[in-house]
């Protein structure tokens, strides 16, 4: 027993097949094969006779792109079939140990979306433009609205708030819209409203480590009834002289805007949409390349690490709050400073809990956050289009879909989402 | 004998020191275990807030402040009248009416309050009961429509007797919750999906599917109508009135004083509520001692979904007997989250909370109608006080008390 | 440099962690710090290290006395630690983390990730360490993350470094390669603090030693001092450093595992087919390095881990795939390795805590009510018979020390009828006289006919309770010896080598 001689114990680290991931590669091709399979029912069992017009142009356009006139069926029997070919086309890369690429999954879905609108809009027009222009300006509180809450939560604190900062932010640029004379002076305060709620957030949350899910739902329901109350305490009652902002006007881009489809989309929108734009960059760039950033992911991963480093902890999460509050905040300037120049109670609709699934869904990425958003607002955008053309889906369905696709999310079906690992844990000191 | 040397002690430092909180600190332990001193002050704290803002909102007072220099007496006394008369118009309208003649009217504000009180101690418990198992059930918006409709659907629907319809109707209801909340349950036990996060979300998939069901005929749509309401709900399935056809209080209070009863037994003396306090203080160390956790997550939810479902029966069965809407839930899913916080999630103290907040509902709307003031002061005071509450070293910094002895 | 800690008094409400302590540590001496769980230890240097701020006495620095609110400013009089449980961001790589609180950056605060790898290749050379700066850190194996922890001090230029129980994580092979480490840190005129409670360690490396107990300095000590010696000032009374036990009497088999195979979630292989067997009345000690697969093995045991292949018989009980509960109904008792976690429900009261894995059915439960008369009856006996010291059964388990809540664990599973007893970990963080009180109720248990696995990652518990000894690595047996093997060789099968002669 005295000599002992190396026999180094075998470790096969291959051995074991990573059983797990192929299964979450599989999700990709059968998540593709049943919405192939969807689409296909539609022609199998609610075939719509007529052809689908896609009008491309807008009214102003430069160049004018003809309108694309398809027959329904004819046209959802071709997307059912190129459905079928990218499914496959995952399906193999699959087998061969690789993943589906992000941008199959993407032409995937846009060709799934043409087919739909063929079946959808039979014997009608759909105004391309229109829907995603109409998308994008919807969106846009929701965007801001998700980058507040990725901000947040890299930092560790989860912000169910959103909506109390997007709800205070309306009524603030409604008031100071009103009062300075000017939408830029709305835009400001309402900034400072959602900052205002992002830091009573904090006080309860970071100060008092009262769980973080309570004062968010809980301050949403105080926004509400604070502006509910001030509405009709005072505003109901001099509506010339407070609730009557100024709006933005639309702003045409130069050269930008005058590309067929995209430059009215993107470019012929309003400054608040153009702030999303470099928000959206801003945003990405300061969490991931700047040292900001980085103590920023550490306090929300680690901040107890963090802090031995010599971060300080609280003070991080609370400016790193306050940044995402001012964001958010400008997104409830939308509410009031652009189509509809004026408050209303509860205007927000619950918008912010649809920036918090985009979050959720972005996995807690500014980019991924704010693509989400988008998609959000395509689906809210969409059943409005729809229903307006007489669409047989019911338009309560489409609203359904964001909260459908989180929960899908959430449940882990499709692809695995992990958040800051210490998202709403309050940190105390020792 | 053999004997081994040793060295004596295999030990570490200790895993937390005394002050630190460490793990078993759960999060809503706090809230949980609180003292009673700090509810009342939270409560008196957030009505000074709410005292305050109908000040700074009232007219009088807005406009005798211009001149408080010259006549301070005129503000002070604008100041005594704005408060004495708001809250005078919040005990008429919430315990006792000295504005009109004879007892019965006199005290039917007390029975209003009854009456408000019901679905929020219902919808508490449900919400209560999750927090105990650590599952945060902010779906009671959902639940209540899924309930209300269900109900509904019941009522309408069919043609039976009342000693048969009426319960059936509220067993589809409290059904219809529970499998609701179910969903948010087993999502939770099968995939670790944050019962938060689902929850929110299927109040809006409720919302937008129990909309569908009322703007679709054959559904719930009351026939020949384009509005997306249903029908009003036939005599068979309405709740009996208590006190007889002067009075609005029906049986859903008693519905809930039963839940009580039942909620705390199963809470404090039953096996299973055992479980689920263990499952909520440590999902581990109950998955260790034999407990199925994610059972347990899907019992619970079904039963707090049952319970809020309850409160959706007692709207549609009770007080609002007009019909099914979309927002047939009026709030109580939310206001639930806050009765459940302030009466820290034990059945005695939901029902406390419960009774609290149907006086400040009732007499809420008495001040709304009297003094034009608007009802969702009652929001504000109702949200700062679950504030207050959920922060009891605030509330203590505020009036000076000493700091609670860490045990 | 010389650090000095004068009078350093550090009270929690009424319990005072630090009293008046002092000590000083020279440039280029390494001072351990010695004392047994909940002296003070951690508390002090944490103090030192700015977490928390003392409420009486100095720190000084080359005699000059260091204002100290926070990690930042000890960091920045060039003062390190090396935590024990690691400071590192897990989702970050090395050079993230290294540069973390104290990046290089560019324009407009961007990151300079260039000069972070640098300074990580460069402290790398140094020392010899094999440190990728772009692998992520939850992928580096411990040994290798606390190398970073290192670099990441010595990125800072500390002066002064305090190693806080580095080696509780480490093979015994890695702890003497981190001993080589400290005496060229040494030599380079480093002031080393070295926080031990591993007697062997402390006499192998210190230039001097400092005893604590309670809070308090109570001495001083040479590396010369015996094992005896140091254990007495450390606990205060001369320790028995011996388990008194008859020799093992061992019946039948009882407890089979065959080819026990454990995958976790991922993918990841846990246990690769390992097999022993129990004997009626004999203690089958589990040796190795934390993290090689002897968490999964109690796992699998108790039905807590969802992929296992292979068997385990207990009796006439297969007990793979079965649930926690059956499990636990076969007879089998589970001290958890971290009674926190999967022992206690701290919120809970000791009576509470007395039933919890009998929550099904008699004799506690009748007809779904809880049988209260009786739970307080047995807590209250047991609250006797286990030497639990509290101030009733009604206290809250969160508010035991770690030893009375061990004890509560240990007279739970008990007292059940077990026909096997499964104690992972059974003192950890527990004090001398607890730890005293649990090993005698391991070797009853045995001496009562029931077969014991005991897992530990203390050798010398192990050497001391175990009749026979299985070490385990990556996941694989080393081998399976006898009581009496030789600590070098047990040493270098924690490291993998299979000693001549021994089947695996």
């Amino acid at each position: 027993m005295s000599t002992t001689a190396k026999v180094p114990v075998p470790i096969d680290e291959s051995a074991e097949p990573a059983a797990v991931p192929l299964r979450t590669a599989l999700k990709a091709p059968i998540l593709l094969g049943v919405v192939t399979m969807l689409v296909a029912l539609l022609i199998a069992f609610k075939a719509r006779a007529g052809k689908t017009t896609f009008r491309l142009a807008a009214d102003t356009d430069f160049f004018d792109l003809p309108a694309v006139t398809v027959p329904s069926t004819a046209t959802v029997a071709t997307v059912v079939v190129l459905l079928a070919l990218g499914t496959a086309a995952s399906a193999l890369l699959v087998s061969r140990g690789r993943r589906t690429p992000l941008w199959l999954i993407a032409i995937f879905a846009v060709v799934a979306m043409v087919g739909f609108l063929a079946w959808a809009a039979a014997g009608r027009t759909v105004p391309v433009v229109g829907l995603l222009g109409g998308s994008i300006a919807l969106a846009v509180p929701l965007v801001f609205g998700a980058l507040g809450g990725v901000l947040g939560e890299r930092a560790g604190v989860v912000n169910i708030a959103i909506d109390g900062q997007l709800l205070f932010g309306a009524f603030a640029a409604a008031i100071f819209g009103t009062v300075v004379g000017s939408p830029w002076g709305g835009l400001v305060a309402a900034m400072l409203a959602g900052a205002l709620v992002a830091l009573v957030l904090g006080f309860f949350a970071i100060t008092y480590f009262v769980d973080q899910v309570i004062v968010g739902v809980v301050l949403n329901v105080l926004v509400i009834g604070l502006t509910s109350f001030l509405f009709g305490q005072v505003l109901a009652e001099n509506p010339q002289e407070l609730n009557a902002p100024d709006h933005f006007e639309r702003i045409p881009i130069p050269v930008l805007g005058e590309i067929p489809v995209i430059g009215p989309v993107l470019f012929r929108q309003t400054i608040l949409v153009y702030l999303m734009y470099a928000a959206v960059v801003i945003v990405a760039w300061a969490l991931y390349r700047t040292k900001w950033g980085l103590r920023v992911r550490a306090v929300g991963e680690h901040p107890k690490a963090a802090d031995t480093v010599g971060i300080k902890v609280n003070r991080t999460r609370y400016t790193t709050l306050l940044i995402a509050g001012l964001i958010a905040g400008a997104g409830g300037a939308t509410y009031t400073l652009v189509s509809v120049p004026q408050f209303g109670e509860e205007m927000t609709d619950g918008a912010g809990y649809i920036a918090l699934a985009a979050v959720i869904f972005g996995r807690w990425d500014p980019v991924r956050a704010t693509l989400a958003a988008l998609l959000f607002g395509f689906a809210t955008n969409l059943s409005g289009v729809l229903s307006v053309l007489g669409s047989p889906v019911p338009s309560q369905f489409m609203l359904m879909l964001p909260y459908v696709v989180t929960i899908i999310a959430v449940a882990g079906l499709v692809g695995a989402s992990r958040a800051p690992a210490a998202d709403g844990v309050p940190y105390r000191k020792g | 004998m053999s004997t081994n040397e040793t060295e004596p002690a295999p030990v570490e430092e200790p895993a937390k020191d005394p002050q630190e909180p460490g793990r078993f600190d759960g999060v809503l332990r706090e809230i949980v275990m609180g003292n009673a001193m700090v509810a009342v002050l939270s409560v008196l704290l957030a009505v000074v807030v709410g005292s305050l803002m109908i000040l700074l909102t009232d007219e009088n007072v807005r406009d005798t402040a211009g001149y408080i220099g010259a006549r301070p007496s005129d503000f002070f006394s604008a100041v005594s009248t704005a408060i004495t008369d708001a809250y005078s118009a919040l005990f008429r309208g919430a315990i006792y009416n000295t504005n009109v003649e004879g007892f019965e009217g006199r005290i039917k504000p007390l029975t209003e309050t009854l009456k408000f009180s019901a679905p929020l101690i219902l919808a508490g418990l449900g919400v209560g009961l999750a927090f105990r198992a650590g599952l945060f059930n902010i779906g009671g918006r959902g639940q209540m429509l899924l309930a209300g409709a269900a109900a509904g659907w019941v009522g309408v629907g069919m043609d039976l007797p009342l000693v048969v319809h009426l319960p059936l109707a509220v067993v589809a209801g409290a059904l219809a919750g529970a499998l609701w909340a179910g969903i948010a349950g087993f999502l939770k036990a099968q995939s670790g999906a944050h019962e938060v996060i689902v929850t929110i979300m299927l109040n809006y998939v409720g919302y937008y599917l129990v909309f569908y069901a009322l703007s679709k005929q054959g559904l719930l749509q009351a026939p020949g109508s384009l509005n997306p309401k249903s029908e009003p709900m036939p005599e068979s399935v309405i709740l009996p009135r208590l006190l007889g056809d002067r009075f609005n209080l029906h049986l859903g209070f008693v519905i809930a004083l039963v839940a009580v009863g039942v909620v705390w037994w199963l809470l404090n003396r039953s096996a299973m509520g055992f479980r689920f306090r263990a499952v909520g203080e440590n999902p581990d160390a109950a998955r260790a001692s034999g407990i199925d956790v994610g059972r347990t997550y899907i019992t619970v939810m079904l039963i707090a979904g049952g319970l809020v479902g309850l409160a959706g029966v007692n709207q549609i069965l009770g007080t609002a007997t007009s019909g099914v809407t979309v927002d047939m839930d009026a709030g109580i899913g939310f206001d639930a989250i806050t009765v459940a916080l302030l009466g820290r999630s034990r059945p005695l103290g939901i029902l406390a909370a419960g009774l609290l907040f149907g006086a400040l509902k009732a007499g809420g709307f008495s001040m709304a109608a009297a003094e034009g003031i608007p009802v969702e002061i009652v929001l504000v005071i109702q949200s700062l006080i679950v504030l207050f509450i959920a922060a009891p070293p605030l509330v203590r910094a505020i009036f000076r008390l000493p700091k609670e002895a860490t045990a | 440099m010389t650090l000095e800690l004068r009078g350093i008094t550090k009270r929690f409400g009424p319990l005072v962690a630090n009293d008046r302590i002092s000590l000083t540590v020279n440039e280029g001496e390494i001072l351990a710090l010695l004392g047994e769980n909940g002296a003070g230890k951690s508390t002090l240097m944490n103090v030192l290290y700015g977490l928390y701020q003392a409420d009486e006495g100095e720190i000084l620095l080359d005699g000059a006395p260091l204002k100290m609110s926070g990690p930042g400013d000890a960091m920045a009089a060039g003062i390190g630690m090396v935590h024990q449980h690691f400071m590192l961001v897990p989702v970050f790589t090395v050079a993230e983390n290294v540069m973390l609180g104290n990046e290089a950056t560019g324009f407009a605060g961007t990151l300079d990730l260039d000069a972070a790898r640098q300074r990580v290749r460069e402290i790398s050379q140094r020392f010899g360490f094999d440190v990728d700066p772009d692998a992520l850190v939850e992928t580096l194996p411990v040994g290798v993350q606390q190398r970073v922890e290192i670099i990441k001090a010595l990125s800072r230029d500390a002066r002064v470094l305090v190693f806080d129980e580095p080696t509780a994580v480490l093979t015994p092979q890695e702890t003497d390669e981190l001993m080589e480490i400290m005496r060229q840190l040494r030599a380079s005129g480093t002031a080393i603090v070295f926080i031990s409670h591993k007697l062997r360690e402390v006499r192998a490396i210190a230039d001097r030693i400092t005893v604590i107990r309670r809070g308090a300095v109570v001495g001083e000590a040479s590396p010369t001092a015996t094992n005896a010696e140091l254990a007495a000032l450390m606990v205060g009374r001369p320790v028995e450093l011996t388990v008194h036990k008859e020799p093992a009497q061992p019946g039948p088999e009882a407890f089979v595992v065959k080819d026990l195979r454990v995958v976790d979630d991922t993918g990841h292989t846990h246990l690769d087919g390992i097999s022993f067997s129990i004997a009626r009345g004999e203690v089958l000690g589990v040796a190795g390095v934390q993290g090689n697969g002897q968490t999964e093995l109690t796992e699998a045991i108790m039905g807590l881990q969802s992929h296992v292949r292979g068997s385990i018989r207990l009796g006439e009980h297969e007990l793979v795939g079965k649930s926690v509960r059956k499990v636990l109904d076969a007879g089998v008792g589970f001290v958890p390795e971290d009674r926190q976690v999967d022992g206690l429900v701290g919120g809970f009261t000791i009576a509470e805590n007395l039933m919890l894995n009998r929550s099904h059915g008699k004799p506690f439960v009748s007809a779904g009510t809880i049988r209260n008369g009786y739970l307080e009856e047995f807590a209250q006996t047991k609250l006797v018979e286990y030497d639990v010291r509290a101030s009733g059964i009604q206290a809250k388990a969160s508010q035991l020390s770690g030893g009375n809540q061990q004890k509560v664990v240990v007279a739970r599973e008990l007292s059940r009828d077990l026909s096997l007893l499964v104690a992972a970990q059974p003192t950890r963080g527990v004090d001398v006289g607890s730890i005293e009180f649990i090993h005698k109720q391991v070797v009853a248990t045995r001496d009562a006919g029931v077969p014991v696995l005991l897992v530990s990652t203390e050798l010398d518990e192990i050497v001391a309770l175990s009749d026979r000894i299985m070490v385990l690595y990556r996941g694989q047996v080393v081998g399976i010896v006898p009581a009496d093997t030789p600590r070098e060789t047990l040493g270098l099968m924690m490291a993998g080598e299979r000693p001549e002669g021994t089947a695996a």
